[in-house]
């Protein structure tokens, strides 16, 4: 076959005649294409985000009528255990004699207050309502699930919650005291609705 | 092909990178400067159309994954979770579904222009070939995603295709029923059946893929070919594959997106049936199993044979003969356009190809039947009749002397006139 | 230019012949429909005048929540409506009633719930997030109910069924008595639309049987229309989304077009003063 090497796209794409018109073609040109690209991309991505299921999940009401004084209660929000724990007084006492400085983890993790809020019980309990505690019941330190929701569950010495994985004791104002758990159980977005429903998330 | 890369790195990046992985040399010399016939018109655009709907059924497809469950008990309702729920969940299952009609349209339109255009003759016999295979790949692929639905259609065309293989029984006592139990999983089209469907719709496309670029690899060899049908013979009958074709591909495409995008923003549900809407109910056929559009013509061909083992072998026969047409067709030059007795027999191809899709839609009986065989026979008699005796007995008309002019024609091209003298004289094929 | 154009033209409209011929009463046809009822000799179904139709199609909001309510006084009794959740009744493109409104329509219903910390399961009023309540339990129970018979789920309806919302509305005021010599099994009811003619639902409208508070008459008609509305939306509840995003990709499309014809007319202009060129 003979030589059929033909001019180089260079030699094609320089323009004689009229390159200003030619470039703002394909200019134009150009534009269009990446912007389709973007805009093509964009649902691609966005459909991993949650979606319209996984974030009607995002808020949940509890009905607390029923959780007399001594009881707690265990519901799910976003995926996570949320133990719900109606103090009673001697849990309150316990809990607010305890000197923060005396803490492990010395910080509220309070998502309804500011990052730096200390580890009072005020700052723990519910806002007006400190017979009421609400946290993720997630252990800081790996993730499992403590121990102390049920009546007969260990309670560790504390008298809060007992992780079985590794050890670690919170208080009754589910603040880390003993064990390699790093932070207090954290406090999730919440808010009463009314005296006996909490809206959480 | 054989020609010296006039590539020359422009960024330091592009040599470090060349220097160790000529990546940057290929895709200058295949893509960029790769020379094509300056007279290509708007049916070998459809290659590039094709790549385009490859990219966009396995993007869409891999992220419709990430939400579908693969189960009899889930499928249905993962379907409408991705249409309702998940973000932009409707337009990427619509864009999937509709995506699928529009790749074999343009599939069978890039397969009508290698028939016309005789793309198949020497020396691109193996370019043909595994462009019928990857025909084949798609029609395996389209046939398992569109089982994953598991709506009544979804069910139903598994369950009757899948017993296609029990005529086999005909054949070896007891082997069609064993065979059909092992593509099932079980007794019966079930959940095992989904299951592995799902597997393998995931893996196909890759494996088209594959066969793509040996499909473009074997394409590059002698380069394309053109209306005309003769080889190239100078560097003025060909020009750069960019700028030229790469903005008239692009210009294609976007036309070709836009009859895609009024059907998914307008009609997505115009090719579908209704009866996928219902979910699978093994108890319960529907009134009339009927498929995708796509596969009617083959639908209306098995059903035209009254034997159920001919009938598949009539079935799988009509895309086999596919393979074997480059050896089947005997005519001394290429393109159809300077055939002119085999011109009107290759336009009643694509009027029985239509017909017989519209007759797969029906029920076989009465006048429809009737059409059915005479178009069926039609089919085969074009391949196995039509091509070897018309190539053999026609006399062709005069070809041009070179593509440069075919474009400029012969006034224009001085240099070539008198060698296009010469050759109308002596009928000498351009082979 | 003209050659070329000709060419383009005839191979364009040979294309959309070609292409138009099996499809064309499904052309004929709207969105929802397909052209099966033609070829399958089902009984030929009304098109009817709907907010939804057409590119520009939207759905009506008040229509839509007559519909839900129609659906809940009557349909509702025994037909499932399983892949809908409550909260989809508050979200755009859809009826749009207020978030207190569907907070309310979902605690109207008792769901099943649990196990609790006993091991049971309780009941407990819906929450938005809960799919729409089921009249029955599982299929045998819709099934003992129902002579035998099983109401299908209307989640998707719409789209199930040749003909659509036009389809659901000729069903729902095709009830009619049996013409002379027509055989009607035990039990089954004539019906103008339904294929076969013989439907077991028996005739679920009568006027007066919703009341309606926007001043819409009561009559089997419009409870007809509004239901039917409404179970399209239940079953296309992305269309209004749909319609836009179609229209600013169309125009984008065109635009692009038109760009690109221009981009390849003019760079394959360059060819014209060159007949050889360098190699």
């Amino acid at each position: 076959m003979a030589d059929t090497t033909s001019a180089t796209p260079a030699q094609h794409l320089s323009d004689e005649d009229d390159p200003s018109r030619r470039d703002v073609i394909m200019i134009a040109a150009g534009g269009f294409a990446a912007v389709g690209l973007g805009l093509g991309l964009w649902p691609l991505l966005d459909q991993m985000n949650p979606d319209a299921s996984a974030l009607s999940q995002a808020t949940t009401e509890v009905d607390l009528s029923h959780v007399e004084a001594g009881q707690a209660i265990t519901v799910m929000w976003r995926g996570k255990p949320i133990f719900i724990r109606h103090r009673t007084d001697k849990e309150i006492e316990e809990a607010k004699a305890v000197p923060v400085d005396d803490l492990p983890d010395q910080l509220a993790r309070n998502a309804n207050l500011p990052d730096n809020a200390p580890a009072t019980d005020a700052n723990r309990a519910g806002k007006d309502r400190e017979n009421w505690l609400v946290m993720i019941g997630i252990c800081t330190h790996l993730g499992c699930i403590p121990k102390g929701q049920a009546v007969g569950d260990p309670k560790g010495d504390y008298d809060g919650w007992f992780c079985p994985c590794h050890g670690s004791q919170y208080d009754s104002a589910g603040r880390i005291r003993k064990g390699p758990a790093p932070q207090n159980l954290a406090i999730p977005p919440y808010a009463f609705a009314s005296e006996t429903k909490v809206k959480i998330g | 092909m054989t020609h010296t890369s006039s590539y020359e790195p422009s960024t330091g990046i592009e040599k470090w990178i060349d220097q160790r992985l000529p990546v940057p040399r290929l895709i200058y010399d295949q893509f960029l400067a790769f020379p094509t016939p300056r007279n290509l018109n708007y049916w070998w655009t459809f290659g590039g159309i094709l790549t385009f709907m490859l990219v966009s059924q396995i993007a869409t497809g891999v992220v419709l994954a990430m939400h579908y469950v693969p189960t009899a008990e889930g499928a249905f309702d993962s379907v409408e979770h991705i249409m309702r729920d998940v973000n932009w969940g409707w337009l990427l299952r619509y864009t999937h579904e509709v995506g699928a009609s529009m790749f074999f349209l343009a599939a069978y339109i890039h397969t009508f222009r290698g028939l016309y255009y005789g793309s198949y003759k020497a020396p691109r016999e193996v370019l043909w070939i595994l462009g019928v295979l990857i025909l084949l790949l798609m029609i395996a692929t389209a046939f398992m995603g569109y089982s994953l639905v598991w709506g009544q259609m979804s069910f139903w065309a598994v369950t009757v295709i899948t017993n296609i293989f029990s005529s086999l029984d005909a054949v070896i006592p007891g082997l069609g029923t064993r065979l059909v139990q092992w593509i099932w999983g079980g007794f019966a089209v079930g959940s095992p059946t989904l299951t592995r469907l799902y597997s393998l719709h995931y893996l196909f496309p890759f494996v088209i893929a594959g066969v793509v670029v040996l499909h473009i690899w074997a394409l590059h060899i002698p380069g394309n070919n053109n209306p005309t049908g003769i080889d190239v013979k100078s560097t003025r009958d060909t020009v750069p594959f960019h700028p030229y074709y790469t903005i008239k591909d692009g210009f294609a495409l976007v036309l070709f997106a836009t009859l895609f995008a009024g059907l998914v923003f307008y009609a997505p549900n115009l090719l579908g049936h209704p009866d996928n809407y219902i979910p699978a109910n093994p108890l319960q056929t529907p009134q009339h199993i009927v498929p995708e559009w796509y596969f009617l013509p083959f639908y209306a061909i098995l059903r035209a044979i009254p034997s159920k083992l001919f009938g598949v072998v009539a079935l799988i026969g009509a895309i086999v003969v596919l393979f074997f047409v480059p050896w089947l067709d005997t005519s001394r030059v290429r393109s159809t356009s300077y055939r002119p007795i085999y011109k009107w027999f290759f336009w009643a191809f694509v009027v029985t190809c239509v017909v017989l899709g519209y007759l797969g839609s029906q029920l076989p009986e009465g006048v429809y039947l009737v059409l059915g065989r005479v178009f069926t026979a039609y089919y085969f008699l074009f391949f196995l009749l039509v091509m070897p005796l018309v190539g053999w007995i026609e006399k062709p008309e005069a070809l041009p002397g070179s593509i440069i002019e075919s474009v400029l024609g012969p006034e224009e091209a001085p240099q070539a006139t008198k060698r296009s003298a010469l050759r109308r004289r002596a009928q000498e094929p351009a082979l | 230019m003209t050659k070329p154009l000709l060419h383009g033209l005839a191979y364009a409209a040979g294309l959309a012949v070609a292409l138009a011929l099996p499809f064309g009463p499904a052309l004929a046809a709207d969105d929802a429909a397909s052209a099966t009822a033609a070829v399958n000799h089902e009984p030929s179904i009304e098109s009817q005048s709907w907010s939804f139709n057409g590119p520009f199609g939207v759905y009506d909001n008040a229509q839509l929540q007559r519909g839900f309510l129609v659906y809940k006084t009557i349909c509702a009794n025994c037909h499932s409506m399983r892949l809908l959740s409550y909260r989809n009744l508050s979200e755009s493109g859809g009826p749009e009633f207020s978030p207190d409104e569907v907070k309310d329509i979902a605690a109207q219903v008792q769901v099943t719930d649990g196990p609790n910390d006993k091991g049971e399961m309780f009941q407990r009023p819906g929450r938005p997030s809960d799919r729409f309540h089921s009249p029955f339990a599982n299929e045998a129970a819709a099934r003992v109910a129902n002579s035998g018979a099983l109401p299908p789920d209307l989640s998707v309806m719409a789209k199930a069924r040749p003909g659509g919302p036009d389809y659901i509305y000729a069903l729902l005021t095709g009830y009619r008595p049996a013409s002379a010599g027509f055989q009607l099994a035990p039990g089954m009811q004539y019906n103008l639309a339904f294929p076969g003619h013989q439907v077991a639902m028996p005739p679920p409208l009568f006027d007066g049987a919703v009341k309606y508070t926007d001043g819409t008459k009561p009559t089997i008609d419009n409870y007809a229309r509004d239901v039917a509305a409404y179970l399209m939306w239940a079953a296309e509840p992305k269309l209004e989304e749909r319609h836009k995003f179609g229209a600013l990709v169309m125009i984008y499309l065109i635009a692009f077009a038109v760009i690109m014809f221009l981009t390849k007319r003019s760079v394959w202009a360059r060819l014209h003063g060159k007949v050889t060129h360098a190699a």
